[in-house]
C-alpha cells in the first residue's frame, strides 16, 4: 500500500489564530525558546500499490484543488511516504 | 444547619469561556452563592465546589481544553477534586477535565462535522454523584446541547470499565447527536465528586428561557437539579 | 529621495516635505480607485500632492464603502423625515457606529445591520466570519455588551453548482465566529434566488445592551490624552490591491504579497469584548472606535474629526504582525479584532493593567493635541499632515444620474393574470400547491441552518427562529427586553423598489408586533447594484424614498445601517444586470416582560384560530408565482401603513391583556403556509374553514390560501377570549374573523383538502438537509 503525505499551511501573510494561541501558551508552560508557531494540516492519502509519478501528480492536483483553500493556504509538501520510499521533502518545490 | 445557604460555588472563567455568567445564574437560582474564579489565579477563594463552564477556551485552537488545563486555577481544581471537592465540567469544561485527566476519554469533532444546537433528551444513568443526586436513575431530562467537538471517545477497555463501575452519568436518549461512543453524554470519576457532560444544564434553569417543558415551549428547568444536587451533597458532607 | 547612507536598509519615505518638493511625481491614484477629479480635489485640499500615505488614507476613506458618496445625498432623507415624536426614544441617532435606543428603566439598546457581501463570495467562511466580527465591534464601541446576533443570507439558485460552496462556507463562518463569541443567534433570513448568483448577500445584525450612562462615542477630545491601539496586531489583511504603494516606498526587499481577504480570530474578539467591558466599567475610556474598513486611517481620522482638536500618531509604535508593511499599508490594513481608544494620561496605567489582565496587546500610538490637524510620523519623519475632516467626513458626494429602467414597464405589465398563470382549482390541486410551497427552499424549515447556531448562550433568549421575531431579555429582575425582526423581499423590490422597501419595513414591523412588542426603531442594510448604472441607482433612490416615507408613517426612525452597492455582474441596462434590489430592514421593539412574548404556533387543542386583516387577490411576485411558475412580473402587494399601524397596536394591546396564546404573521406563501407553520411549530393540527374569508373579502379559496396581502396575522386564542379579541380588534379598526379550531394531527382546509402533520413535517424539514447534507 502506498501513501502520499500532503501538508498544508496558512499562507505566511495570513493571520493564523491557532498558531497565535499556541505561541501565547508556550511561555506560560516554560517553553520560552519558541518565538513563533504556525499550525497547519497534514493529510495522508492512501493508494493500492505503488506511488507512481502520475499518482503523485494527481495528489498534487487534489492538494491544490480540494485539500487546500488557495485564498488562504499554501500546499507546502506533497511527498511519497510509502514504506521504503526515500523521504524526499524537496518534492514540494514549485508548489508554494 | 445553614450550610445550604452559605454554599459557595466557584465558576472559573478562562479566556474564551462563554457560559460563565449562565453558570453563576444557575448556582444562584438553585440557592447557592456563585463565586467568580479567574484562570490565572490559583486561589479558589474558599469555595465548596467548582463549575468549569462551557465555551471555547483559548479558541479550542490546539485541542478543546488543551491549553486551559495548564491554567493556575486548574492546578488548584485538580488538587481539590482529588481531595473530594465536587467539580462539574460542562461542555468545554468537560473537555478540560479530560485533558486534565480527572476524567477518562476525550472529545473529537461531531460525526456529522457540524456545530449542533438542540434540545437534547438524556437518561440519567447514575443518580448517586455529587451533581445528580436529585435525579432518579433512569429519569429522562431535557437540556440544551450545543457543540462542535462533542463526540465522546475512549478505548473499549475504558468504556467497559466506565460502564462496569456505573460511571456513565448520562446517556443520549432517542438520537445520539454527535456519534459519542455508547451514547455517552456524561461521566463521573470513581468517587462521584467529579462529573463532566457535553449538554448544558445551566441553560435549563429558568422558566421562559430554557428548552421546552411541560408548561411551555421554553419552560424546561431540568438543569436546576444539577446545582441543587451539589448543594444537597454539601449539606450531607 | 535618497536614504541616509548610514541606514541603507531603511525605507525611503514619501514625506510631506518630499511631496512638496516633487509636485509632478506621478501617483497611482487610479489603481487605488480614485477618479482624476477626486485626486485633484485632494491636491486642492492639501495645496500640494498627497504623500503616498495620505493618498492611501484618502483613497480608502473616499471609497464608496467608507464615504457613501453615491448614496449620501439620498440617505439624508432618513434624517429629514424624522419628527420630534420619532426621536423621543433615541439617545444616539444616525452617524455614530450604531444608534442607541432608550427602552426604559435606565436601559438602552444599540443595534445595527451591516453587509459583508463581496468578501463572502471570495472566501465564504472568512467573509461571513469577519462580517459578524465587524458588526460586533461596532456594538462594543458604543459601550454596550453584545447580546444577540441575526444574519440575513441570500444565495444563488439552490441547484447552481457554486451555491453549495457559498452556503456551507457562509453558514459555518457565521456559526464558527458567532458561536465562539457567546452570542445567541436569534433569527435571520435565508433566501435562494438566481439573482444573487455570484453576488451572495451576507448581512449581519448585532444587538447590544447598555445603561444610559455607559454610552461611549468615537471622539478624540482633551489635549494630552493618549491614543491607544489594542487587540490583534496589524498585518497585511485586506489591502490586496493597495500593494501598488509598496513598490514606491521601499528601496530594498520585495514586500510580501498582500492578501485581499481577512482572517478572523473569534477567540481574540471574545477576549476583546470582555476586556472592553471591563475598561468601560473602570471608566478609563474617553472615546473609542473599532477598526474595520480602512483600519487605522478610518479610526484616527474619525476620532480626530469628531473631537475638538487634532491628533498626532507615530506609526512606529503600531504593533505589527508583518514587519515589512509600509506606512500606507499600515494605515489601510483591515486586520480584524482591533480597537482604538482615547485615554486620559492619569488613567493610562489602569487601562494597561486591564488589557494586560486579558493578555490583550496594547500600544500607545499617539496623542490628542490642539493642532486641528491629523499628523502621522513614520521613522521620525512626517508622512501625513491633513485636516481630519477632509478625510473622514468631507469626501466627494455624487448626484449620480438615475432613471426608471426601460424594462420596468414591461415587467410591471406582465402580472400573473396577464401572463395567464394557471391557478389550482380542485382540492387536490390546492393541496399539492400548499405542499410544494411548504417544501420549497425559501419556505422550507431553516433549522438546518439555525441548528448550527447557539441560541441558548447568555440565558436570555425568550424566542428565536422559527418564531416571528427574536426576543431577548435585558433586565433579569423585571423581564424587560426587546424583540428584533428583519425582512426584505427582493422580488417585490424588483417589481417596485419604492413599495418593496416599504413592504420590508411593514413586515419587520409586523413581525415585532406579532410577538407582542411595541416597535421603536429601525436599522437597514441597502443591498443594490452599481450606482454608476442609472437603473440600479434609480432602484436605490426609490427604495430610500419608500423607506423614509414608511418610517415616518409608522413613526419609527432609522438609527443607522449600511449601504452595499456594486452587487451586480451582468451587462448594464439589462433586466438581470444586478441583484434584486434588497433593502434589508430590521425593526426593534420593546416588551415589558419577554416571558409573555408569543410563539408562532399553538401547543394545545381547542383554541380558536383567528385571522386579522383583509385578503385581496395579490399574487404578483408571490411565492406561488415563483415556485409553481418560475414567474416574476406585475406589481407587489399594496402597502397599507395605516392598517399596519392599527394591527400592531392591536397586537401589542392583546399581548398585554394576555388574550392570545400564539401569533404568526402572513407573508410569503400566504395563509396556507402560515397555518401549516403554526401547526408544525408544536405538532398540533388545525381545522380551518375558508368561507368567512372568501365571503367577506370576495376572493376564491385559492386567493384566500395563497395571496400575499399584507397587514395580516394569524392568532390563536382560548375560546373564552374569542369575543374579547373581536371586540378589541373592532376598537382598533382591524378586521377579524374566526377561521377554525386547533387540534388533531392534520391540517384540514374544510371542503378542500387535508394534510397529515407527519407528511407536512417531512416536506418542510427535509428540503435543506436533502440539498446541503
Amino acid at each position: 500500500m502506498g501513501r502520499v503525505v500532503v501538508e498544508v499551511m496558512p499562507k505566511p501573510e495570513i493571520l493564523d489564530p491557532q498558531g497565535k494561541a499556541v505561541v501565547g501558551a508556550l511561555p506560560r508552560l516554560g517553553f520560552t525558546q519558541f518565538t513563533g508557531v504556525r499550525q497547519g494540516k497534514r493529510f495522508e492519502l492512501e493508494v493500492d500499490g505503488e506511488v507512481t509519478p502520475e499518482i503523485l501528480e494527481q495528489a498534487r492536483k487534489a492538494a491544490e484543488e480540494v485539500l487546500s483553500n488557495p485564498v488562504i493556504e499554501d500546499v507546502v509538501a506533497v511527498i511519497d511516504a510509502s514504506e521504503g520510499a526515500a523521504a524526499a521533502p524537496a518534492q514540494s518545490a514549485g508548489l508554494a | 444547619m445553614g450550610r445550604l445557604n452559605s454554599a459557595r460555588i466557584g465558576v472559573v472563567t478562562f479566556p474564551g469561556t462563554l457560559d460563565d455568567r449562565d453558570a453563576a445564574r444557575a448556582v444562584r437560582l438553585a440557592g447557592g452563592e456563585p463565586v467568580a474564579l479567574w484562570h490565572a489565579d490559583a486561589d479558589l477563594r474558599g469555595v465548596d465546589a467548582v463549575v468549569l463552564p462551557g465555551g471555547f477556551s483559548y479558541g479550542d485552537y490546539l485541542r478543546a481544553g488543551a491549553i486551559s488545563r495548564f491554567a493556575p486555577a486548574m492546578s488548584s481544581v485538580v488538587d481539590a477534586a482529588r481531595g473530594g471537592m465536587p467539580v462539574l465540567g460542562i461542555c468545554n469544561g468537560f473537555q478540560v477535565l479530560t485533558e486534565a485527566h480527572l476524567l477518562p476519554g476525550s472529545m473529537i469533532k461531531n460525526d456529522h462535522l457540524h456545530f449542533v444546537c438542540r434540545e437534547q433528551t438524556l437518561v440519567v444513568a447514575n443518580a448517586n454523584t455529587a451533581w445528580t443526586n436529585e435525579f432518579a436513575t433512569g429519569q429522562r431530562i431535557t437540556i440544551p446541547l450545543k457543540n462542535q467537538d462533542g463526540q465522546f471517545v475512549a478505548d473499549d477497555a475504558t468504556l467497559d470499565r466506565l460502564e462496569g463501575e456505573g460511571r456513565v452519568a448520562f446517556r443520549y436518549d432517542g438520537w445520539n447527536p454527535n456519534g459519542s461512543r455508547r451514547d455517552i453524554a456524561g461521566i463521573t470519576n470513581e468517587k462521584g465528586n467529579v462529573v463532566g457532560l457535553m449538554p448544558h444544564p445551566e441553560h435549563a434553569v429558568e422558566p421562559g428561557f430554557g428548552p421546552a417543558g411541560a408548561d411551555g415551549p421554553h419552560a424546561g428547568t431540568d438543569g436546576l437539579a444539577f446545582f441543587r444536587s451539589v448543594l444537597a451533597s454539601l449539606v450531607g458532607a | 529621495m535618497t536614504a541616509p547612507a548610514s541606514q541603507a536598509a531603511r525605507p525611503v519615505l514619501d514625506t510631506v516635505e518630499n511631496a512638496e518638493a516633487t509636485p509632478e511625481e506621478a501617483q497611482p491614484y487610479g489603481e487605488l480607485g480614485l477618479k482624476q477629479d477626486e485626486y485633484q480635489r485632494i491636491r486642492d485640499i492639501l495645496g500640494r500632492r498627497p504623500t503616498a500615505a495620505e493618498l492611501a488614507m484618502y483613497s480608502v476613506m473616499w471609497s464608496e464603502h467608507c464615504s457613501y458618496k453615491s448614496s449620501k445625498a439620498h440617505l439624508r432623507k432618513f434624517g429629514e423625515r424624522v419628527t420630534e415624536e420619532m426621536k423621543r426614544n433615541l439617545l444616539v441617532g444616525i452617524g455614530e457606529n450604531a444608534g442607541v435606543v432608550d427602552i426604559g428603566d435606565g436601559w438602552a439598546v444599540t443595534f445595527k445591520v451591516e453587509s459583508h457581501n463581496h468578501p463572502s463570495f471570495v472566501e465564504p467562511y472568512q467573509g461571513a466570519a469577519t462580517g459578524v466580527g465587524g458588526i460586533v465591534r461596532d456594538i462594543i464601541s458604543m459601550g454596550a455588551r453584545p447580546t444577540a446576533v441575526m444574519d440575513q443570507l441570500r444565495f444563488g439558485a439552490v441547484d447552481h453548482p457554486d451555491t453549495a460552496r457559498v452556503v456551507h462556507g457562509v453558514v459555518s463562518g457565521v456559526g464558527g465566529y458567532g458561536n465562539s463569541l457567546g452570542l445567541p443567534n436569534v433569527g435571520g433570513e435565508l433566501v435562494f434566488d438566481s439573482s444573487y448568483q455570484g453576488n451572495p448577500l451576507v448581512n449581519a445584525l448585532c444587538l447590544g445592551v447598555l445603561r444610559h450612562e455607559d454610552i461611549h462615542l468615537a471622539s478624540a477630545s482633551g489635549q494630552g490624552n493618549k491614543v491607544v491601539l489594542f487587540g490583534a496586531r496589524t498585518g497585511g489583511d485586506g489591502i490586496g490591491g493597495a500593494s501598488i504603494l509598496a513598490s514606491e516606498t521601499f528601496e530594498d526587499g520585495v514586500p510580501a504579497k498582500r492578501p485581499s481577504v481577512q482572517v478572523g480570530d473569534p477567540f481574540m474578539e471574545k477576549v476583546l469584548i470582555e476586556c472592553c467591558l471591563e475598561l468601560f466599567g473602570a471608566d478609563v475610556v474617553e472615546g473609542i472606535q473599532d477598526l474595520g474598513a480602512a483600519g487605522i486611517s478610518c479610526a484616527t481620522s474619525e476620532l480626530a474629526s469628531n473631537g475638538d482638536g487634532g491628533m498626532h500618531v507615530d506609526l512606529d509604535d503600531v504593533l505589527l504582525r508583518d514587519p515589512t508593511l509600509n506606512a500606507g499599508e499600515i494605515l489601510m490594513s483591515e486586520s480584524q479584532e482591533r480597537m482604538m481608544a482615547v485615554v486620559r494620561p492619569d488613567k493610562l496605567d489602569q487601562f494597561l493593567a486591564i488589557t494586560g489582565r486579558w493578555d490583550v496587546e496594547t500600544a500607545v500610538i499617539g496623542e490628542v493635541n490642539g493642532s486641528g490637524r491629523l499628523t502621522i510620523d513614520h521613522h521620525g519623519q512626517r508622512i501625513v499632515d491633513v485636516d481630519p475632516k477632509t478625510v473622514a467626513h468631507e469626501g466627494p458626494v455624487y448626484d449620480r444620474p438615475y432613471a426608471r429602467p426601460e424594462w420596468q414597464d414591461g415587467l410591471n405589465a406582465n402580472g400573473n393574470i396577464a401572463a395567464g398563470l394557471a391557478r389550482p382549482g380542485s382540492g387536490d390541486e390546492l393541496r399539492e400547491t400548499a405542499l410544494r410551497l411548504l417544501g420549497s427552499p425559501n419556505l422550507a424549515s431553516k433549522s438546518w441552518v439555525t441548528n448550527q447556531y447557539d441560541r441558548f448562550v447568555q440565558g436570555n433568549t425568550a424566542l428565536a427562529q422559527p418564531d416571528d421575531g427574536g426576543v431577548v431579555r435585558v433586565d433579569e429582575t423585571t423581564g424587560l427586553g426587546v424583540a428584533l425582526a428583519t425582512d426584505a423581499n427582493g422580488r417585490y423590490g424588483k417589481l417596485d423598489p419604492r413599495t418593496g422597501a416599504a413592504l420590508a419595513l411593514a413586515e419587520a414591523y409586523r413581525n415585532v408586533a406579532t410577538v407582542g412588542a411595541e416597535p421603536l426603531a429601525v436599522t437597514d442594510c441597502l443591498n443594490f447594484g452599481s450606482p454608476e448604472h442609472p437603473d440600479s441607482m434609480w432602484q436605490l433612490v426609490e427604495a430610500i424614498e419608500g423607506l423614509a416615507d414608511a418610517c415616518q408613517a409608522l413613526s419609527v426612525p432609522v438609527t443607522g445601517g449600511n449601504v452595499s452597492l456594486y452587487n451586480g455582474t451582468g451587462e448594464p441596462g439589462q433586466i438581470d444586470s444586478a441583484i434584486h434590489p434588497t433593502p434589508v430592514v430590521g425593526v426593534l421593539g420593546v416588551l415589558d416582560d419577554v416571558r409573555t412574548a408569543l410563539p408562532s404556533g399553538w401547543r394545545t387543542e381547542g383554541l380558536s384560530v383567528m385571522l386579522l386583516g383583509t385578503t385581496r387577490d395579490e399574487l404578483d411576485g408571490s411565492a406561488w408565482a415563483d415556485v409553481v411558475h418560475g414567474h416574476l412580473g406585475g406589481l407587489p402587494p399594496q402597502v397599507d401603513l395605516d392598517a399596519e399601524r392599527s394591527l400592531a397596536a392591536l397586537l401589542v394591546a392583546a399581548r398585554k391583556d394576555e388574550l392570545e396564546v400564539a401569533a404568526h404573521d402572513l407573508s410569503e406563501g400566504g395563509l396556507a403556509q402560515a397555518v401549516l407553520e403554526a401547526s408544525l411549530r408544536f405538532g398540533v393540527g388545525a381545522r380551518i374553514a375558508l368561507e368567512g374569508v372568501t365571503g367577506r373579502d370576495k376572493v376564491d379559496p385559492f386567493v384566500a390560501l395563497f395571496s400575499e396581502s399584507t397587514a395580516r396575522v394569524l392568532v390563536a386564542v382560548t375560546q373564552d377570549h374569542e369575543g374579547d379579541l373581536i371586540h378589541l380588534a373592532d376598537e382598533y379598526g382591524v378586521p377579524a374573523l374566526r377561521l377554525g379550531v386547533t387540534g388533531g394531527d392534520t391540517v384540514e382546509i374544510e371542503g378542500h383538502f387535508e394534510i397529515p402533520l407527519d407528511e407536512a413535517r417531512e416536506t418542510h424539514e427535509g428540503t435543506l438537509p436533502g440539498i446541503f447534507g
